[in-house]
């Protein structure tokens, strides 16, 4: 269990700035904070150990902490909204509901909860359409006898006459089942009559007395609109007709069309009287309504047919946390990884009482003051630390002790975890409904991305993933004195080919996995020009993400198509709400990773990693320099992760997908088990001979090339490599190839492109 | 048809395990662990790590997260290794009625 657990505002700031930290303390009122730059995060005995540097700033000493709460879940609200109790009116919509064994969901509701009045409509346990009445603190509920079915349209009328307490209740599948019953038609009175309130309206969610929003619900909502008086159910067909009945527009009191303006958080109220609601902890949009058939995929080309917000009682975007302590940068602070060392005790077996937050210190923001800076720069793979934000595949999957080959581990923070689904998942997890995380953001406690965390996922050993894998290269550069830049993927985003332009070398983390376009552009065209790139990882330049116009830290995926996909995103529902690109593998869009870092994914596997044995091109004299002080036959038979340098993610040369011809296969891994397993997007039929002991093609591939503006590309093809780095007191051949092609890589002589 | 472990043929796995509980397995071995950890009914037995690389229990994690996980205090490993073992011979005990009377390390 956790005692503490805090995340900063931002994960990239810049010397002389403010970074401020929302901190959670669940036992007594205070904790202690100091800033350090984080060196070595991995705490296996087999290894360093963990190596904090300490570095003076204001925040050091004793600062006061309290318990604070994420309240999750998403919903629709506007503001100034008149009071429907005034008079008699009617709610249509179509709805898809996605969890029903969940009590107490709201469709819509007028809700006072420091009076207890209102009106709320809602789904009850078991998928029953039921409406509330409220008048301070007295209740009326009635619900009706015929059950919805999950994943399936409905349409929806209720006609509500609060002075008379009566309601009709009109609900029809869109798609009749034999012997299923799941229409229903009818009037019930209710005790009680509520009075009229001047209350926001609510979809989707319902204001709680203790101030946050709960009873949630969980499915698409599409077409919700208020009508004045009391209409047949017919009028749902009548309001869904071109042009509209100029008699009926003039009963709209509301009509939200979610099919406008997808990309921002506004729901357009395409009535007259613009009553536009806001949306709050990112429900998915861009999602296909009642409506879609199936002849485009594309919002943007259609988006009368993606009239749908998918909500759910499990979204959040940000925690929206007190600030605990400001850090002020010193300005004059090297680059590098950092993070807020935060304590509220002793840890024991019970609990740990202190937390590393991490973040990252990037070069000052005004060019013109960024003198002498380093040629070397590492680009921290933030987007892939959102995406695996809060991983819980341990916990929402089953399956995962035979992936992993050996017992799920639970830490303290897993076990926190499991008990905060508040938290929100990663883009690996789905929500509590079975659909897809789609989004992500870092603006809430990220319990993986921090220093000593150890990984159900990994290789056996370290059990290092992601961020605290990277501190493994963290520390081996900081042994090889090596005085380097860190930027951010963010960065990277908003501030493109600029922010490259003037370092020679970019250096990848472990698993550089998600980009998003600008990004992609970016590098692409900095490598075009000559940069060279040391890819330090595997898998990565995978998936394609999408950042959001409006909201900082949140990114997009959508598991499209192919690849190894822990969901699969709806037919329809490829293309992301935050930009309108269609999302999925780059390699799908033509951009295998191979265009990239040369290589591309071919085979994962979690348990152990292997070796490389060096191949033929090692002698080629364009590799000589890597191969300085290298002999060795056997590469990497060694390490921290799985115990050996080829493991965990692989990427090989695949010509086909783009690896330039020039690419030279110094070393390939060989010796891998069944557990390492041919990627899907590798093959067509299923072939039996998925695993390294039988597929030739299971392998890592060390790989090099020039580019023709005298760049160059090396590519370790492996999550596992930085785990070998600091075998033998950094005396290994991993960490020597490594060296050498740093040191050559910053040597400002062009490589040969060969004939011009 | 999914394959029944059995005790007679696939004893000769038991010492293989004991040997080796996480690294390569042979075929046979393999598929003995893969049917021991099919999900039956979302329950998950886990490895609770209470120190890290010190102290391990095994916890069992209920189909509904709703539910807590439950730990198992008075049972303390020293290694992941250790626990793996003694997660085998429960299953083993499961599928094959057998009682594996053996300690992870001889002493
Ligand atoms: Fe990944």
């Amino acid at each position: 269990m956790l005692k503490i657990v805090g995340y900063p505002d931002r994960f990239s700031v810049a010397p002389g700035e403010t970074i401020n930290f929302k901190i959670s303390v669940e036992e007594g009122d205070g904790f202690d904070a100091r800033m350090v730059r984080v060196v070595h995060g991995d705490c296996n005995p087999e290894g360093p150990g963990l190596k904090f540097v300490h570095v003076p700033t204001n925040a050091d000493g004793r600062h006061p902490g309290k318990v604070q709460r994420i309240d999750a879940g998403s919903f629709m609200r506007v503001d100034g909204f008149p009071a429907l109790a005034a008079a008699p009116f009617t709610f249509v919509t179509m709805l898809w509901p996605t969890l029903l064994k969940r009590d107490d969901q709201t469709l819509l509701c007028q809700w006072d909860a420091a009076s207890g009045s209102g009106i709320r409509i809602g789904v009850a346990a078991g998928g029953r359409v039921e409406v509330t009445f409220a008048d301070n603190g007295a209740l009326s509920t009635v619900v009706t006898d015929r059950a919805m079915l999950e994943r399936e349209w409905y349409s929806l009328v209720v006609g509500v006459d609060p002075a008379n307490r009566q309601v009709t209740i009109d609900q029809r599948p869109l798609v009749p089942y034999a012997q299923t019953g799941d229409s229903f038609s009818g009037t019930f009175t209710l005790d009680v009559a509520p009075p009229a309130i001047e209350a926001p309206l609510f979809l989707a969610g319902c204001p709680m007395a203790d101030g946050t929003v709960g009873r949630h619900f969980d499915g698409k909502i599409d077409g919700p609109a208020l009508l004045s008086g009391l209409h047949a159910p017919a009028v749902h067909d009548a309001l869904l007709r071109r042009p509209l009945d100029p008699t009926l527009a003039t009963h709209v009191i509301a009509r939200w069309d979610f099919s406008r303006d997808i990309r921002s958080l506004r729901c357009v109220d395409i009535g007259a009287s613009g009553r536009d609601g806001v949306l709050v902890n990112l429900p998915t949009r861009g999602m296909k309504g009642w409506n879609w058939t199936g002849e485009e995929h594309s919002w943007s080309k259609k988006p009368e047919h993606y009239g749908a917000v998918h909500f759910h009682s499990d979204d959040v975007y940000d925690a929206g946390w007190e600030t605990s302590v400001s850090v002020e940068i010193p300005a004059d602070l090297r680059s590098g990884p950092y993070a807020l060392h935060v304590s509220c005790g002793e840890s024991d077996g019970e609990a740990t009482r202190e937390d590393y937050l991490a973040f990252f210190v990037r070069p000052p923001r005004d060019r013109k003051a960024r003198v002498n800076r380093p040629k070397v720069v590492f680009l921290a793979p933030t987007c892939s630390y959102i995406a695996y934000a809060n991983h819980a595949e341990h916990i929402t999957a089953r399956g995962v002790e035979v992936l992993m080959n050996r017992m799920v581990n639970f830490g303290h923070s897993d076990l926190y975890m499991y008990e905060h689904p508040e938290l929100g998942g990663s883009l690996y997890d789905t929500h509590a409904d079975g659909s897809g995380v789609a989004y992500s953001s870092r603006l809430r406690p990220i319990l993986n991305f921090t220093a000593q965390y150890h990984s159900w996922l990994g290789g056996h050993g370290s059990a290092v993933y992601q961020y605290n894998a990277d501190t493994h290269f963290f520390d081996w550069l900081e042994h090889q004195g090596i005085d380097y830049d860190v930027i951010t993927d963010e960065d990277l985003h908003e501030e493109g080919l600029e922010l490259l332009n003037g370092y020679q070398v970019v250096m990848t983390g472990t698993h550089p996995e998600y980009h998003s376009t600008r990004m992609w552009d970016a590098m692409k065209a900095w490598i075009d020009r000559g940069g060279r790139l040391m890819y330090m990882g595997g898998n990565g330049w995978y998936w394609r993400v999408a950042f959001h116009d409006e909201l900082p830290g949140a990114i997009e995926l959508r598991r499209a198509e192919d690849g190894i996909r822990p969901w699969i995103a709806e037919p329809g529902e490829y293309f992301h709400s935050f930009n309108g690109e269609y999302g999925g593998l780059w390699r799908r869009i033509g951009r295998a990773p191979n265009v990239m870092a040369g290589v591309g994914f071919i085979a994962q596997g979690f348990d152990i990693s292997s070796y490389y044995r060096r191949a033929p091109d090692a002698d080629n004299p364009r590799a000589a320099f890597i191969f300085e002080g290298v002999p060795d036959e056997i590469i990497g038979d060694f390490g921290l992760v799985g115990g050996g340098a080829a493991g965990i993610e692989l990427d090989c040369i695949t010509r086909e997908l783009g690896s330039p011809p020039n690419m030279l296969r110094l070393a390939s891994s060989e010796g891998h088990s069944a557990m390492m397993l041919l990627v899907n997007e590798e093959f067509g039929p299923v072939p039996p001979n998925l695993g390294g002991d039988q597929n030739t093609r299971v392998r890592a591939d060390l790989a090099f090339g020039e580019t023709p503006a005298g760049g160059a590309i090396f590519a370790t093809a492996s999550i596992a490599w930085c785990g070998s780095l600091s075998h033998n007191h950094y005396d290994n051949n991993v960490s020597k190839i490594t060296a050498n092609v740093l040191r050559r890589f910053l040597d400002a002589e062009p490589f040969a492109g060969g004939e011009t | 048809m999914v394959y029944k472990i059995d005790a007679d043929e696939d004893r000769k796995y038991v010492e293989e395990f004991r040997r080796l509980p996480i690294g390569e397995h042979s075929p046979g071995l393999q598929r003995v662990l893969n049917i021991m950890r099919l999900d039956r009914g979302g329950i998950q037995y886990i490895l609770v790590c209470r120190k890290r690389f010190e102290e391990y229990v095994i916890g069992r994690m209920p189909p509904d997260r709703s539910d807590p996980i439950e730990i198992e205090d008075d049972k303390v490993f020293a290694t992941r290794e250790e626990a793996e073992w003694e997660m085998f011979c429960r299953r083993w005990r499961e599928h094959t009625g057998e009682s594996i009377n053996r300690p992870f390390k001889d002493e």
